[in-house]
This record gives C-alpha cells, structure tokens and sequence, in this order.
C-alpha cells in the first residue's frame, strides 16, 4: 500500500507496532489506541518518533492531554463511504491545535483526497498504487473551495471580499 | 435570482472534468460499479430499473428562463423529450445514456446547473419557501440564507461521508410552504420578542420507514450564527449517527434515541468551539451574497386592474382558473401564477421540452425571466403583472399548465414508483392518473375543496405520503402491488403524520377507495366551508375506516 506525503510516494519511516509487540528504541512506532491510552506515561518518555492508530469511534478528545508528545495519529476510514475520520481530523487540526502528521488510512481511494487534505490530513496510505500515482493530479483538479478547511485555503466569500481574486473560468474540458 | 461569478462558474466546471474522468475510468473498466456507485450519486446519477437517472439541483427551487431552455435542451437531446420535477425543488431525467452524461452535464453547467448533492450521503439541495422574495408573509428573501448554506456545505470536506443524507429547508414566511419539519434540519426565521430577527432551529425531521416531525433544538439563533450553527449540527450527527443499519442512520433517529435535549447539549458543546471561528456571519459576507440576487425592476401599479375584472366577468373558464392559480404578491399590481402539473390523466411533475421552452418565454415576457418549482410538482411564475392575467392564461392554457386544480384532489404529489425506480414496490403514477380520471369533473374538485393526495410507490416515502392528507404507500404481498392508506398527514405549520385506516387494498381498488373517502367527507362535513382535514379532526378516522372496509 503506497504513501503519499508532501504530494509524492514515499518509503513509510513509521512501524506499526502490535497490542503486546516488543517496542523498538529510536524507531519511528504508530502504537494501537488501547495500548496507547493504558502505556502512555512510558511511552512519551521514549526516544523516538511516537505516534497512535486511533478508530473512527472514539473520541479525539481523549488524545488531547497527549498531543505535545505524538508525532503522528493515524485516522481510520474502514470504508470509503464512513466519513467519521474527516470531523475526528478537523477538530484535532482545528479545535485541539494538533500540529503533528495526520495520516488516512484504510479505504482511502483518489476521490478523497481533496476531501482529506482540506480536512487536515497530509499523510495518505493510498489502497491503489494507480491512484497514489496520480495524486498530485487529483488534487490539482480544484482551484476554488466555498468554505474555509483545516489547510488554511482561502474559502470563495473571504476571496470575493477581497475583491478581484477569483480565477478566469476555465475553458470546457 | 442568484447570478453566479466566475468562483461559482468554475467549480461547476471543475466538477463537470471530474465526473468525466470518473466515467471514462468506470467505462474503461480500471473502476467497477460498486467504485463508480458512490461517485455518480454525488453527481446525481442513479441506475434505475431501464436506465441511468440525472437528477439536476435547482437551489431553493429558483430557475431562470435561460436555464429552464437549456434542461429543455437536455430532455430533448439526452432523454426522450421530458423531464420530472421532484418534491425537493429539482428535476431529473429518466433515460440518460452513461456514455452521454458528462456532456449532458457540461451543458447545465453552462447555465450554471448541476446535479451535485442531489443524491448520496451529503447535504442535499437546500429547499425553501417556492414563493421566496413574492410571499406578502415573509420577512425576509429566505433565498439569501439558503444561498450562504448552499455554498458553505457545496463539497464539504467533512460532510460528504455522512451516515446517511441530509436535508436543510429554510423558512422566512409566517405559513409555511416549505414543509420545515419532515426535514432533518429546518431553519425557521422569526422576530423574538425584540423584534431582531433569528432562526429557530429544528432537527430530527424526516419521513421513511420511521417518520417523525423535528423537534426545536433553539428556540432563537442569531444570524451571526448560522453556518457555525449548522456546522455543528452535521459535525455532531457525522461522528455519532449510526452506519450499523442503512433504515437507522438518518439524523432523526439519533435524536430520537438520544433525545432532543441531550442532542442539543452535545451540538451547543460544540458549537461553543467553533461559533467566534471563520464562521461567524459579519454583515459584510451576508451583503455580499444578497448583492448577487438580482431582483426585478417591478413597474409601479396598482391591484385589481379594471381590465382584469372585465376579463373574468367574460370567461368563466379565466375566472375560474384565476381564484384557483393566482396569488397575492407583495408587490401591488403583480401576482404569483401557479403552473400545473397535473393534468387529467398526467404524471405529477413531468413537463416536456415544448412546454419548458414556451414556460420560459412567458417568464421572459410577463415574469422577468424567473420560473419556481414548488415541492407540490408544480412550477411558477413569479412576477406576473395582473393587467397580463389574461393572456399567460390563454396561453398556459394552450399548453395543457392551466388546469384549475392547485390544491385540489387531482393536485397529486407522486413519486415515481415501479415505472422508473428500482426501490419502489408498487406503481405510483398509474395510481394518480387513474385518480384525476375519476376526479376529472373540476366543478366536483372545487366542491371537495383543498384536499391533498400524496402517493410513495415505497416505504422511502418520496410522495411524502405521511403528510398528505390522503396518504397511499405502495407494498408488496407475495408479489402483487398492495397499497396503505394514511388520513390525516400535514406538512404545514401545524405538520402531522397521517395515521394507518387499515389493511392495505390492492391496486385495482385504490381510486375506488379515495372516492368513498371524499363521498364520506361530504357526507359528515358541517358545510361547503369545512375542509376536509377539518371534518377529519373533528370526527377521527372511525367513520372514514367504516365507510371503507364496509364495502369490502
């Protein structure tokens, strides 16, 4: 499964470790939630990159008092159409400030990422390597957003207040 | 009307390049049709039972004559020279090839159309009053707030993956034409007690399998806080709505199981994050959207133009057509024209292409250039001078749109049913036909009075059956087409769902059915005056259940 960060493939620096897997020093690990919440005293004290693999069913807010220590949270989409890692995203970016990676993984196919990316995510473990190839592409295929997201665009009301920013109309495709 | 700007006109188009990829890659075969499936319905596409159906958005129900041209260009070059308008203020067309339907689409969004939201798990075309911007009861134009909703929630990077779909409809008038509470969000504008204007928020709406009315979660909301509000809402219901089971992931059901209170603690929690975020409403951004309705240039008149009186004491037909189409306007001298769909015989809804172009030169002549669509099926014209009564009826009534039923029994809301969609169970259309037949005496109709009928062809209740007030549900048993009748339903200020008379009657049996229903309200009823959903509270359903299973 192919990832994507910074618009190109990359090699994955992270280890996914298992409930009760051994932890490696000084190796970039995504630990699972439950292990996470009950060993997260010892593991923030580690050296190396930390982050967690949190499900669509749970509340980020039980991250918050750790997100100083997490280089990463991984976000679950089990399906394509189960959308709940997009609002668990925009309120770790938004509402909790969480500067860190935020990786997509699961379903995630080349119709989302314009979604993903505008709902803060910037790390995608693509399902199809045809669709990480191309996604660069996909996410060139919108220049305009009607509302504001957790990448900072500016939406089409702050553009048109602005006045003149708006794009020439492109020519039928 | 809302004239797009080159934001608006390039997202269309950046969508229309999408969907043509998409469908190239589902026709090449690199996408299966389980991969395509949730594309195209974020386009509107569905695969029924012959063919591929579009269905286009039309925003709170608003169309221009230009565009109204172009879907009757559509219907004529990609479909079989008609189209069907929907109760949520929309059209779709039945018989649309796949191959065709990237360029079917480029052309709409020409005229700045589009079928996006109008079908998957997303926040849906926001519906509204089909009066907007005429109504003498209204506030306010509700087309401005719909307008800023429609944009904020338009590909929405949190809200396109939602258990289920999501319907917003906004009200600004004191009698509610919208249908506010069957939706799963209704915003109703309203002056508190300080005379500032503010929204009551309601939520929990929906019909189906299990129908409720929305409850009010805000008795008053400022206008600062719409959009941050509603973010709220959709945030709440696409973290904690249920994706278990398809017939319980409306938002109506986790309000319903968590109750209107504690769903509200958890939307304002939120909401308390967000509301002094980007977005907040300054006066700026509200005025710049209203800048982009245009309105017209109303010439100063006066009511009741002698001519028009003249006109109706000469043709009774005219006179008659007026008292049942015709209504008040907020400017003097002009009036709203009510189009009807439902002619003897037709399918509720559907218009054809002949009858879309000769619609849009009337609106260019007598009702500058701007057609509605009512979630009743019917279209208006909006800006009608009274002096020009005369003529728009003769011809309106050369194009089969002036019969003079709005309101009355033959006024059927429908669903498509078995002729066209693969959920239904039963036929619906042939049920409404053979109902105007039976009621094709209009002197019976305006004697019977206003009385709606509302016929679903499944329990996804399209027809909003639950609402009429006669409602007919199509079922199934051991293949045969049964149908259930409902007495009672209203979508007005005072919603109510209809309830259940008894065991379902087979198709051949429904029309028989509503005539004993009508016979019984006659019967029973105080006077001509009391209509018939008035009879029926005062009475209850016992007679009307009698009457009915009596004789069979």
């Amino acid at each position: 499964m192919p990832l994507v960060e910074n618009g190109r493939i990359v090699e994955d620096r992270y280890v996914r470790v298992a409930a009760d897997g051994a932890i490696a020093e000084r190796v970039p690990v995504i630990v699972p939630a439950q292990r996470f919440l009950a060993e997260a005293d010892t593991l923030i004290r580690r050296d190396g990159s930390l982050g967690v693999d949190w499900p669509n069913d749970r509340r980020v807010a039980e991250l918050a008092p750790w997100l100083g220590h997490l280089a990463l949270i991984a976000l679950n989409f089990p399906k394509f159409k189960d959308g709940r890692a997009y609002s668990q995203a925009r309120l770790l970016r938004e509402t909790y400030g969480f500067s860190g990676m935020l990786r997509a993984t699961g379903d995630v196919l080349r119709d989302q990422f314009h979604f993903l990316v505008r709902a803060g995510f910037d790390s995608f473990e693509v399902k199809k390597p045809a669709d990480a190839a191309v996604f660069a592409e996909v996410l060139a295929r919108y220049s305009v957003y009607y509302q504001p997201g957790a990448d900072g665009r500016a939406p089409a009301l702050r553009r048109r207040l602005q006045g003149g920013a708006a794009p020439k109309v492109r020519e039928r495709v | 009307m809302y004239i797009y700007d080159s934001i608006d006109r390039t997202l269309v188009a950046e969508r229309v390049a999408e969907f043509r990829d998409q469908v190239a890659r589902r026709l090449s075969g690199e996408l299966t049709e389980d991969e395509f499936k949730p594309l195209r319905l974020m386009n509107g596409v569905y695969l029924q039972l012959h063919a591929y159906m579009l269905r286009i958005a039309n925003p709170y129900g608003t169309l221009s004559s230009e565009q109204l041209r172009r879907l009757a260009h559509v219907a004529r070059h990609y479909d079989r020279g008609y189209g069907h308008f929907t109760t949520r203020q929309n059209i779709q067309f039945h018989w649309i090839k796949l191959e065709q339907l990237p360029d079917a689409m480029a052309d709409l969004a020409d005229a700045g159309m589009h079928g996006m939201q109008t079908s998957g798990n997303n926040v849906r075309n926001i519906t509204t009053d089909q009066w907007a911007g005429v109504a003498p009861d209204e506030i306010e134009d509700p087309r401005i707030w719909a307008e800023i909703i429609r944009q904020h929630v338009t590909l929405h990077p949190e809200f396109s993956f939602m258990p289920r779909k999501f319907k917003i409809c906004v009200g600004t008038a004191s009698h509610d034409r919208a249908a506010l509470r069957i939706h799963d969000l209704a915003l109703r504008l309203h002056r508190n007690a300080a005379g500032e204007a503010g929204f009551e928020v309601m939520v929990g709406g929906g019909l189906g399998r299990t129908p409720y009315l929305a409850q009010t979660i805000r008795p008053f909301l400022k206008k600062r806080d719409l959009l941050s509000y509603v973010e709220a809402v959709l945030r709440t219901y696409n973290q904690f709505g249920r994706r278990d089971n398809i017939w319980k992931a409306r938002i109506k059901i986790l309000v319903h199981d968590l109750g209107a209170a504690a769903f509200a603690k958890d939307v304002e929690a939120e909401w308390q994050s967000i509301k002094d975020g980007p977005l907040a409403l300054d006066a700026a951004t509200v005025a710049e959207i209203a800048s982009r309705f245009v309105y017209p240039d109303y010439e100063a008149l006066e009511d009741g133009p002698p001519a028009l009186a003249a006109a109706r004491r000469a043709d009774s037909r005219f006179d008659r057509w007026v008292n049942n189409a015709v209504a008040n306007h907020k400017k003097p001298g002009y009036a709203i024209v009510t189009l009807s769909l439902k002619p003897e015989g037709g399918t509720p809804g559907d218009c054809t292409a002949v009858q879309m172009d000769a619609i849009a030169d009337l609106a260019d002549r007598y009702s500058f250039s701007e057609i509605r669509i009512g979630h009743e099926q019917n279209l208006a014209l909006p800006h009608v001078a009274q002096r020009d009564l005369p003529a728009v009826w003769r011809a309106l009534d050369a194009l089969g749109l002036a019969t003079p039923n709005i309101g009355l029994v033959s006024d059927i809301i429908s669903c498509p049913g078995l002729d066209y969609c693969s959920l239904a169970n039963a036929r619906s259309i042939p049920i409404a036909q053979e109902i105007t037949r039976r009621f094709h005496d209009l002197d019976r109709q305006r004697e019977l009075g206003r009385l709606h009928i509302n016929i679903s062809g499944c329990i996804n209740a399209c027809g909003h059956h639950h609402v009429g007030h006669i409602g007919i549900l199509g079922v199934e048993k051991n293949g045969e087409e049964f149908y259930q009748i409902t007495l009672g339903g209203k979508a007005d200020d005072n919603a109510e769902l209809g309830t259940l008379i008894g065991p379902a009657v087979p198709y051949a049996k429904v029309a028989d059915v509503v005539e004993d229903i009508a016979d019984t309200y006659v019967a029973l009823r105080t006077g001509p005056d009391e209509l018939f959903i008035d009879t029926l509270a005062r009475t209850g359903i016992e007679p009307f259940r009698e009457r009915v299973y009596a004789a069979r």
